[in-house]
């Protein structure tokens, strides 16, 4: 059904995989690409796997895994999600209007994620490229083993922010309750704020680069330490 | 000159506890090595096939049909796949082993009928196209992870985790990170890297069933999709992974490899191939889901003789590893100079994390991979291949199956006391299963 220029899917009539089927089936240049899901009603998986430029807005809250493995689309849901919202995702855009729950953009590989409300726990876990901006704070182990890409928390953040880092950046405007291991406050540098300024202007959310600190890998586990004493 | 008769070694202190005491001494840190466990555990060479007699009829050798096909998938996926043979290739990663090993296996088991495993560092090309049925690994790392690759698999294995380290992440020495395995894994050249335990997106059965519905999602509900599981719990991990919705279960028994990860774990963690087979058949066969999810064993299986025993407890199809590895020519006694200079020698080498492979199979050097011609890794691959078939074939024809699969516990005895109890057959000359009757 068309409804103000949306193709319009009703999840409280149609299954998930039918949805699916028809959003897969989006080709680079077909006219055809605004759709609106309705009555999500926390189901799981909605919008998981779009492989095209498209846009889809969801209308309520979504379960697990929203927008999981996106590939260049557009996603927004206006509503709180689920766990895992966005993970793996290669590109695209993802905006939750809510909150989300844990591990937000786990191991996202490209694109944004933005939480306008607040990130749960393990927010941007084993992150590979993707930018995360979050309007509000994030919960415990946020930025867990984050390999690449960048973690904005306008708010506050959980304990051991950033546990086992690795070359991902994370700014926070607000108190971090605790560095996780091997995670170190670094200078924030001229760059470092041209770049948070574009990913807060990429993000739609509104704060002052200037009032962020950076956090990042001091490296020291990044091999395995051998004393050799017998040599001494 | 010291009398050897005056000499007492202490059971306590053997030789190579004080070795290994003195190691960690001088270098603070658990010894790091590939391979599988080293000690004696109760096998599949503790059990015995019982041949056709007066009340069993055997088939001819040569002559009469012994089929070797299985299906696997056949619970939700639209597009289960066949195997010709029920032996596969075990999950090993790239960058654990080298471009020339991945397409020697993948090839070989092409002209086999059979499929292989990508592993720990994603799905490369060449691996893709050398695989006519390739099994895509969904591992608590995500390394190379992509919607793509998810698509273009013919099956899908989520590992919760795998028999040489149940609990424990993947390792993967700098040594061996160059420039291609550091950029398919988004890490830096050159580090240690370590995978982690579990999933970043998902903790339990409940979370596991809706993960698994999310890559049928993604993938159109076409692929079968595996769960692989380290061998501990092996009754209840079976039973949660048919509740998550699994099309079929890999259970890895503490004999199966790895290429890099700490002894303590090799050594000391999880239980035998021979009881977690039987563990998980039992979970199976109480939920009637025996056969329906396929269940596929790995971990020290080596010959055909190894796949009719798991076959006859009840598998569907075993995973081969480290012995694939060892038919490529892993501890050869060849470039004698090289074992050397790795301080160890053919036989006992278990080197794999160094990146010094001496015969070029788990290493990412191009030198040392010349040493390893795909196509002559692929011919090796298939002849031992081929050979396990014939075995397995052999043993099952004496036992007068038409197929493999129809292979029972009944046709077993066991030669000791820990086997019997272990896969629940009798003890041989007995009708003593321990635990079970007679006790």
């Amino acid at each position: 059904m068309k409804t103000n220029g949306y193709i319009e899917f009703d999840l409280d009539g149609e299954e998930l995989s039918s949805v699916h089927a028809r959003l897969h089936s989006v080709k680079q240049g077909d006219n055809e690409r605004s759709f609106r899901i309705v009555n999500p009603r926390g189901k799981h998986a909605v919008a998981a796997g779009l492989n095209a430029p498209m846009d889809v807005r969801i209308d309520g809250h979504v379960g697990f895994y929203c927008g999981g493995m996106n590939k260049e689309a557009d996603i927004t849901i206006n509503g709180q999600a689920g766990p895992g919202v966005g993970e793996n995702m290669m590109s695209g855009l993802i905006r939750v209007c809510g909150n989300a729950s844990q591990s937000a953009g786990a191991t996202g590989r490209g694109g944004m994620l933005v939480i306008e409300g607040d990130a749960s726990s393990r927010c941007g876990i084993s992150m590979k490229g993707i930018d995360i901006v979050v309007g509000g704070s994030v919960g415990h182990m946020s930025c867990f083993m984050g390999q690449r890409g960048h973690l904005v928390v306008c708010g506050d953040a959980g304990h051991d922010l950033g546990d086992s880092l690795y070359e991902a950046q994370i700014f926070v405007r607000g108190s971090v309750d605790s560095l996780g291991a091997d995670c170190v406050e670094k200078e924030m540098r001229p760059e470092h704020i041209e770049t948070l300024k574009g990913l807060l202007a990429r993000s739609g959310v509104n704060a002052d680069p200037k009032e962020f600190r950076r956090y990042g890998s001091a490296r020291k586990l990044y091999n395995f330490h051998i004393d050799n004493a017998d040599a001494l | 000159m010291t009398d050897p008769r005056a000499l007492r070694g202490s059971a306590t202190f053997p030789p190579e506890v004080i070795r290994e005491i003195q190691r960690a001494a001088d270098q603070g840190v658990y010894e790091i090595r590939g391979f599988g466990t080293k000690r004696k555990i109760p096998s599949f060479d503790d059990l015995l096939m019982l041949g056709a007699s007066v009340s069993r009829y055997p088939l001819e050798g040569y002559r009469e049909a012994c089929d070797t096909s299985v299906m696997i998938g056949t619970r939700f996926a639209k597009k289960p796949i066949e195997l010709k043979i029920p032996i596969t290739v075990a999950g090993m990663s790239f960058g654990a082993l080298g471009s020339h090993a991945k397409r020697s296996l993948g090839w070989a088991a092409t002209e086999m009928g059979t499929s292989t495993t990508t592993g720990d560092g994603g799905m490369t090309d060449e691996e893709r196209e050398a695989s006519k049925t390739l099994v895509y690994q969904v591992l608590p790392s995500r390394y190379g992870m992509n919607p793509d690759d998810l698509r273009r698999a013919d099956a899908i294995e989520v590992v919760v985790g795998q028999g040489a380290k149940p609990g424990g992440g993947g390792m993967l020495l700098g040594q061996k990170i160059n420039e291609r395995v550091a950029k398919m894994r988004d890490l830096p050249q050159g580090i240690d890297q370590r995978s982690a335990s579990r999933h970043p997106d998902w903790t339990g059965p409940d979370d596991l069933e809706i993960k698994i519905h999310e890559i049928r999602e993604i993938t159109g509900w076409e692929k079968p999709i595996y769960v692989k599981v380290g061998a501990t719990r092996t009754r209840f991990d079976t039973a949660l992974a048919v509740k998550a919705g699994a099309d079929a279960v890999v259970v890895d028994g503490m004999q199966g490899g790895t290429a890099a990860t700490q002894d303590v774990f090799i050594e000391h963690v999880g239980i035998p191939t021979l009881p977690a087979v039987r563990q998980a058949v039992e979970a199976l066969q109480e939920l009637d889901m025996h056969r329906k999810v396929q269940l596929i064993v790995s971990g020290g299986i080596r010959s055909g003789a190894d796949v009719a025993k798991a076959l006859a407890m009840g598998a569907d199809a075993v995973s081969i590893g480290s012995a694939a590895m060892v038919a490529l020519g892993c501890n050869k006694p060849v470039y004698h100079e090289d074992y050397e200079a790795l301080g160890t020698a053919p036989g006992f080498c278990h080197h794999c994390h160094t990146g010094r492979c001496p015969v070029g199979v788990t290493t990412q050097d191009p030198e040392l991979e010349k040493r390893l011609p795909p196509e002559k890794g692929g011919r090796l691959m298939r002849n031992y291949l081929q050979t396990m078939v014939l075995e397995l074939q052999t043993l099952a024809r004496a036992c007068g199956k038409s197929h493999v699969l129809n292979l029972e516990p009944q046709d077993m005895v066991a030669l000791t006391v820990e086997a019997a109890a272990m896969a629940q057959v009798p003890l041989a000359g007995t009708d003593w299963v321990p635990g079970k009757n007679n006790y």
